[in-house]
């Protein structure tokens, strides 16, 4: 385990632009994926031949199939708003992470194929040959963008910078130049049912493990069912979850909630995680068979609803494109968001009162909350606008006594990125997620010194791993990092559920409500 | 890439994991562990061996919580947690102590 050498960036007391340095980043890129990995998800093992006539034909496959793709390549006039957005380019300098600059790294060599101007003058507009240099670019920089459309929001076209990173990452794969990290993963994810690559047995046991510990602890027998068919709820998460800290605290608060509810819920081993890990290549047919496997279980297991656990960008493939990747879902219950947030669900719950909680559980604590940036900017929560910045508030301050916002241009639409998003959670970009957590550190910093903050919580498993990964480099510590599930778990009060009432009295009785 | 101990070679990826789970020996955590300059004493060797009977039953690494909840229970209470876990593998438990005991990585978002 080599030590990367690289300097942690300095906290500022309010955010800087810093001054360019070229190509302070070029160093930076991923593993390229073996054959092993590439050809399961239908892609050449290395780099095809003809790379170049078959990279320019896909640009133009993609660019006419996803008209949105080449609008985005089309309307840029180079007003500059973007620049500073980015937090790669905040926290690298390096100019080719300034939004613009890494969306003319494509728009160039689509200028010189598929424009007249481009063709017939290329240096007046700006398009260029695509050459083995510009691909080992794209390679580089498209894997420095977290996908996060934080400068979209400032784009007066709105011209989404992770949709032309998502198409350059596809374009890379069919030519045979995929990442290690995206594509080992979801290879795993289509044949054992999630990323981790954890089998039946292990979810099993666990499981078991868990249900021994809250009872322990508790003194409630709170369940963490598997496979129960004709259960109402299936449960998708992500499979981190199941693994890491703190994601697992967050698991044992949603089996709280769910026990509290007297609801009949279930986890699935067949679709055992929320991660889409194909929105990150930009590969519909990817995406598109790891959302199949969520509808298969639900149909297995024959449930009413289907809700999904804290994993942003999960929620964002679930939230805006599951019903046309494996719907049509008329199989579940209408009277409920298909499929709907735990936090929603939670939320619901505390609306009709029906959850009680002990706030002082929470003392020990200041908190603040760190939007994710595929909830805030590509999805919703509730029936309001706005709803995913509200609901995750109103549960965290239902639970909690000490609650503070960062500073506004660093919550909500404004969001930073984790540092770690979009397939870029893996070792061999340390430099990179340290370096890209620098706006979110400097607000987090902020509330630390002028309202106390300790903690800090989020509902996406890449944001926790890559915050308990980072924040030692800033001087904080990782168990800073909670998840939202985790603060109800710690505050939620349990009722026994006696021997004359068992669950399915209760679901009965909801039924009978109903 | 490759690892070499007692002139023999073993295969690992580009990560330094153990291509080969059959090929692991004592030996190479071992050297593993001095290549990245922190020898292993006998706390190291009570996850790593933990890990590997745990992969052999269940093919996978266990989470962080059942390693933490087997060595509290074999060691004791004040060790049955993270910190601990941390101090012995700074790296991470899951991740460092995996490549010693020859185990392939956990991917995902960990």
């Amino acid at each position: 385990m080599a030590k990367v050498e690289f300097a942690t960036p300095e906290l500022k007391e309010y955010p800087i632009i810093p001054k360019l340095q070229r190509d302070a980043m070029a160093h930076s890129s991923p593993y390229v994926a073996k054959d092993k990995f590439q050809e399961p998800l239908g892609y050449p093992g290395e780099l095809v031949e003809n790379w170049k006539e078959v990279a320019i034909a896909k640009m133009g496959e993609l660019t006419n199939k996803y008209r949105s793709l080449q609008v985005f390549l089309d309307s840029c006039v180079k007003c500059g708003a973007c620049t500073d957005k980015c937090h790669y380019y905040l926290g690298t300098t390096d100019p080719k992470n300034m939004p613009v600059a890494r969306q003319d790294l494509f728009r160039k060599v689509y200028r010189r194929y598929y424009t007249l101007a481009g063709k017939l003058v290329p240096k007046l507009v700006g398009a260029e040959d695509l050459t083995e240099e510009v691909l080992d670019d794209w390679y580089t920089y498209f894997h420095q963008c977290s996908q996060c459309r934080r400068c979209s929001v400032y784009c007066p076209y709105g011209i989404d910078t992770a949709e032309i990173s998502m198409a350059a990452r596809e374009v890379m794969d069919t030519v045979g130049k995929g990442q290690k990290y995206c594509n080992e993963i979801i290879g795993k994810a289509q044949t054992l049912g999630n990323n981790l690559g954890l089998p039946e047995p292990a979810l099993i046991d666990t499981l078991e493990g868990l249900e021994e510990d809250v009872e322990e602890e508790t003194g409630v027998a709170v369940k963490f069912p598997l496979d129960v068919k004709g259960a109402d709820i299936l449960l998708i998460t992500p499979s981190a979850d199941f693994f890491a800290e703190p994601h697992i605290d967050g698991l044992i608060g949603y089996a709280k909630v769910f026990h509290e509810a007297g609801a009949s819920w279930t986890l699935s081993s067949y679709a055992s995680e929320a991660a889409n890990f194909g929105m990150f290549i930009g590969s519909y047919e990817n995406m598109r068979k790891l959302a199949l496997r969520i509808r298969q279980a639900a149909l297995d297991l024959g449930v009413k609803r289907i809700v999904f656990g804290e994993c942003g960008h999960a929620w964002r493939v679930a939230y805006s494109f599951l019903n046309t990747l494996a719907g049509p879902f008329d199989f579940l219950d209408p009277n409920y968001p298909v499929p709907q947030h735990i936090c929603e669900y939670t939320h619901d719950l505390i609306q009709k009162n029906a959850l009680t909680f002990d706030k002082t559980e929470n003392d020990h604590m200041t908190l603040t909350y760190h939007d994710s940036c595929n909830v805030a900017r590509a999805s919703r929560m509730g029936d309001v606008p706005g709803g995913q910045f509200t609901i995750p508030r109103d549960i965290i301050k239902a639970t909690c006594n000490n609650f503070y916002d960062m500073p506004e241009h660093a919550i909500k639409e404004g969001t930073y990125c984790c540092g770690g998003g979009g397939g870029l959670l893996t070792d061999d970009l340390i430099e990179l997620r340290v370096k890209g957590a620098l706006p979110r550190m400097e607000a987090l910093k902020h509330v630390t010194e002028n309202n106390g903050v300790t903690h800090m919580a989020a509902i996406c498993a890449i944001c926790k791993s890559q915050f308990s990964k980072v924040f030692p480099y800033y001087d904080f510590t990782m168990d800073q990092i909670v998840s939202v599930h985790q603060l109800v778990s710690n505050a939620i009060v349990l009722t026994q559920a006696d021997e004359g009432d068992s669950d399915e009295d209760k679901q009965s009785d909801d039924a009978e409500a109903a | 890439m490759a690892i070499e101990v007692d002139g023999q070679s073993y295969e690992t990826d580009e990560e330094g994991y153990l291509a080969d789970l059959n090929q692991w020996r004592p030996e190479l955590a071992t050297a593993m562990a001095i290549a990245d300059g922190a020898p292993l004493e006998e706390h190291h060797w009570e996850v790593i061996n933990f890990l590997r009977e745990y992969y052999e039953e269940y093919q996978i690494a266990p989470a962080v919580r059942v390693l933490t909840k087997a060595i509290g229970k074999k060691l004791g209470k004040d060790k049955g947690n993270s910190k601990y876990l941390y101090e012995l593998f700074p790296y991470g438990p899951a991740k460092q102590a995996c490549k010693y005991a020859g185990l392939p990585k956990p991917t995902g978002c960990v």
